[in-house]
């Protein structure tokens, strides 16, 4: 797979001397949905505005299909849709304006046929001459997608897509996504949600003050890091761990027995766990297994980096 | 070249120019025959001939200036400004188009504005007074290169201002002033010789002595010269817009 995002060294200082880009490297696979992940103030919006050319970059480069966004600008830009984290709308312009707008100023033939496409994709045709202040906080943002789209761009920025959409909408705003990466568009989205992270993504940047953490697919990621636990109940609860049993990696948490172990490796031990527990006179009542969730995951990278 | 860029911000512009039609050409037409009512019949009527021409129709080249000048400053700054103020500009500034292309669509939607709000004023000047333009092509030219200029020095106004106090700063304190002494009421030779100097330093008298000059072939100051300052402001404009751009002053962090 080919990268069609290279940044390489970016940093982004301001004025007051803040530095919001430490030194960002990051390649992004053509066809990928790679969410970045990161607290707020990571940045992870300045990341996404400096590619996009809303910011300028202190020093490194960044190039998008090949063309350098400062050297090259159009052709690079004319790859890139954004959408940004605030609804920011013109609420007295109707939708289908605003979108035709969009892709005129990417420099595209008026095109009806394609414009109605992509409002039917978003459920927003039956709203097509509304009012942008008539529409709900949702609704503005899919019509911000729409507009991103309207020049048909092969990379997508989504700056924290579902922030403040319902749970209905969000679901839907993930099959809208999902639809654009089978249409072969490239997607980066920023989010706080890690749920969302982890119904999307092929990879996962985690960004934390200014500079990417990691990145990595996100299957190996929570396979590498998203440790099993088996949780033992048992018919007398236990304080601590019992003696007998003291020698193996086992914790006592609210009267239960808790075991950790990586389910990937080919001897996990629970056989002899169990065993060893029986011996040890005491009866089981239950047991559970939990995988650690991306967001476990995220909390104790982000600790580390602190 | 990005045409498609530039109009579809020019149409944007445009459309919302013709929502609010009727305000835009109600309020210029009042004032106009305010301006013809109290200067034109009340004052006038005292006022010999200014330079062989009535007094009601020596105003109307001034008058039309007044509000060509002021017509194409605000709509200018505000069509920038809006999107900068409610968060829009992010589109502009990632799209693919230049500055020439950004300011071509916004520039030429306010100075068209107001070349037809002029273009008002001409007609409504008509049902007052008798005018009969020497120069009907040079007239043309004079106002479409003034409602260019200031609609360039109204774009960069619209970028300065961070809100909307200053951007009514500039039209108030700077260009009804320099209107008002720029002769648009009065030849300049009226006035007493030391204000005669002082006033070639206002930027606004050439244009309105040249526009006057198109209409009624008489100049306070040589049409070459009047050419000369509208061609040296709009190169000043454009140089600091291209400025603004480059630096992303004002529109990038």
């Amino acid at each position: 797979m080919t990268d069609i995002v290279q940044v390489k060294d970016l940093t982004k200082r301001y004025d007051n001397g803040f530095e919001a880009l430490s030194g960002v490297n990051l390649n992004i696979r053509e066809g990928e949905i790679i969410a970045l992940l990161g607290p707020n103030g990571a940045g992870k919006t300045t990341l996404i505005s400096t590619i996009c050319g809303i910011t300028q970059a202190s020093a490194g480069s960044v190039t998008v299909g090949g063309h350098d966004i400062v050297e090259d600008y159009r052709r690079a830009r004319s790859m890139i849709g954004l959408v940004p984290q605030e609804t920011h709308v013109e609420s007295f312009e109707k939708v289908v304006r605003t979108v035709q707008f969009s892709r005129g100023l990417f420099g595209k033939r008026r095109d009806d046929a394609l414009v109605e496409k992509v409002l039917r994709s978003l459920s927003l045709w039956e709203k097509k001459d509304s009012k942008l202040m008539q529409l709900s906080g949702g609704m503005k943002r899919r019509v911000l997608i729409a507009k991103a789209l309207a020049h048909e761009p092969r990379v997508l920025f989504l700056d924290e897509p579902t922030a403040g959409v319902d749970v209905e909408l969000r679901k839907d705003m993930w099959e809208v996504v999902r639809g654009l990466k089978e249409q072969g568009v490239t997607i980066i989205l920023t989010t706080h949600y890690i749920e969302e992270a982890e119904a999307m993504a092929d990879r996962i940047g985690i960004i934390n003050k200014g500079q990417i953490s990691l990145v990595e697919e996100k299957d190996a990621l929570m396979r590498r890091l998203g440790q099993k636990t088996l949780q033992i109940e048992l018919a007398e609860a236990v304080e601590a761990v019992p003696e007998a049993l003291s020698h193996l990696p086992l914790t006592a948490e609210g009267g239960r027995l808790v075991y950790s172990y990586d389910s990937q490796s080919d001897h996990t031990g629970i056989t002899g766990l169990l065993n060893e527990i029986r011996d040890a006179g005491l009866q089981m009542t239950d047991l559970q297994t939990r995988q650690s969730s991306l967001e476990e995951i995220f909390v104790s990278l982000v600790k580390e980096d602190a | 070249m990005n045409l498609y860029a530039i109009k579809a911000i020019y149409i944007f512009e445009m459309s919302r120019f013709f929502r609010t039609l009727w305000q835009s050409i109600v309020s210029p037409v009042v004032s106009t025959s305010l301006y013809f009512v109290v200067f034109g019949a009340a004052i006038g009527s005292r006022i010999d001939q200014v330079e062989g021409v009535s007094y009601g129709a020596f105003i109307v080249p001034g008058l039309i200036m007044l509000s060509v000048m002021t017509q194409a400053t605000t709509n200018a700054s505000f069509g920038i400004y809006f999107p900068k103020f409610i968060g829009t500009i992010y589109e502009h500034l990632s799209a693919p188009v230049s500055f020439l292309e950004i300011t071509l669509g916004y520039v030429g939607a306010a100075a068209t504005k107001a070349l037809f709000i002029g273009s008002v004023i001409l007609l409504t000047a008509y049902l007052f007074v008798d005018i009969r333009i020497q120069h009907p092509l040079a007239m043309v030219a004079f106002l479409i290169l003034t409602c260019t200029s200031f609609a360039l020095l109204g774009f960069i106004i619209g970028i300065w201002a961070g809100n909307f106090e200053q951007l009514q700063l500039i039209p108030l304190l700077v260009i009804t002033p320099l209107v008002f002494l720029g002769g648009s009421f009065y030849s300049i030779s009226m006035l007493p010789p030391v204000w005669q100097t002082i006033t070639l330093f206002n930027p606004v008298v050439y244009l309105i002595s040249g526009f006057r000059w198109a209409f009624f072939g008489t100049a306070d100051v040589p049409v070459g010269l009047s050419l000369l300052a509208i061609a040296g402001f709009t190169a000043i404009c454009l140089a600091t817009i291209a400025w603004i751009f480059k630096t992303g002053w004002r529109l990038r962090d």
